[in-house]
């Protein structure tokens, strides 16, 4: 299982404004209704949690559902409030944990 | 045994594992606590047809300031006709400035996709969209050697 994941925030933002994340996780989703041709079930296997921190606070949060597609996208917005880090935290079965952290300067 | 007695297993299964409306109605009364949303400042983007069930993109906005007094605290998607009524839930902090999150979804069938917002005073608010799809997530097997 490959473990890695894409994020995108604005490097440079105005001290209060509104900027737009984007999340790329690589993960199957599989969902735990499908069969293998030989019908034995193909067990459950997503990513339930994402967590968004920005410097230390947690800011956005997510759960995950079977229903959300394989590789999945979460976008969301942030008030650019201070120079730091945001800090990507994707969990989910079978120990699947990834951490991907972004630096943005706020002027 | 042979192979057409595991498709048939197969489709039996997929139609039994299909989540009804009661059971999306079930999944929203957790949320609820047994208050009812009103209609509006909820708005899904979604496309009214779509090609492919497995991979839908999803916008769901919520109309607020998003100061800390006045601020949208979750959003939870649900579907009538998928396996699991559950599609997502978000928490938002004032810091978010915009309640809105994007995604890509599945659609098993052709229905409704709902979504309720919570707002920090504690009011409910609700919105739906319908989708008309032609080819559904869920349905193709597992492609593992035989």
């Amino acid at each position: 299982m490959s473990r890695r994941a894409i994020v995108t925030v604005p490097k440079r933002a105005k001290r209060g404004e509104v900027i737009e994340v984007k999340t790329l996780a690589q993960h199957a989703m599989e969902t735990g209704y499908r069969r293998t041709q030989l019908g034995a079930a193909i067990p459950r296997d997503i990513i339930r949690t994402f967590v968004c921190s920005y410097n230390g606070e947690e800011v956005f949060r997510m759960e995950l559902h079977p229903a959300i597609a394989a590789n999945p996208l979460i976008a969301f917005s942030l008030v650019a409030s201070e120079s730091g880090t945001l800090e990507f935290r994707w969990s989910g079965d079978n120990g699947y944990a990834v951490t991907e952290t972004a630096r943005i300067t706020v002027v | 045994m042979n192979r057409r007695v595991f498709l048939l297993s197969g489709v039996l299964f997929a139609a039994g594992a299909r989540a009804t409306p009661a059971e999306m109605q079930a999944a929203m009364r957790k949320v609820l606590g047994g208050a009812t949303p009103r209609p509006g400042k909820v708005r899904l983007e979604i496309a009214p047809l779509v090609d492919n069930g497995n991979a839908v993109p999803l916008t769901v906005t919520v109309e607020s300031p998003m100061t800390s007094q006045d601020y949208v605290k979750a959003i939870h998607v649900f579907t009538e006709r998928n396996p699991q009524p559950n599609v997502l839930s978000v928490r938002f902090t004032p810091r978010a400035g915009r309640a809105s999150v994007s995604t890509r979804m599945r659609l098993a069938d052709t229905q409704a996709v709902h979504a309720i917002a919570e707002l920090s005073d504690g009011s409910l608010w609700s919105g739906s969209a319908e989708v008309v799809v032609t080819v559904s997530a869920c349905l193709e097997d597992g492609s593992g050697p035989i």
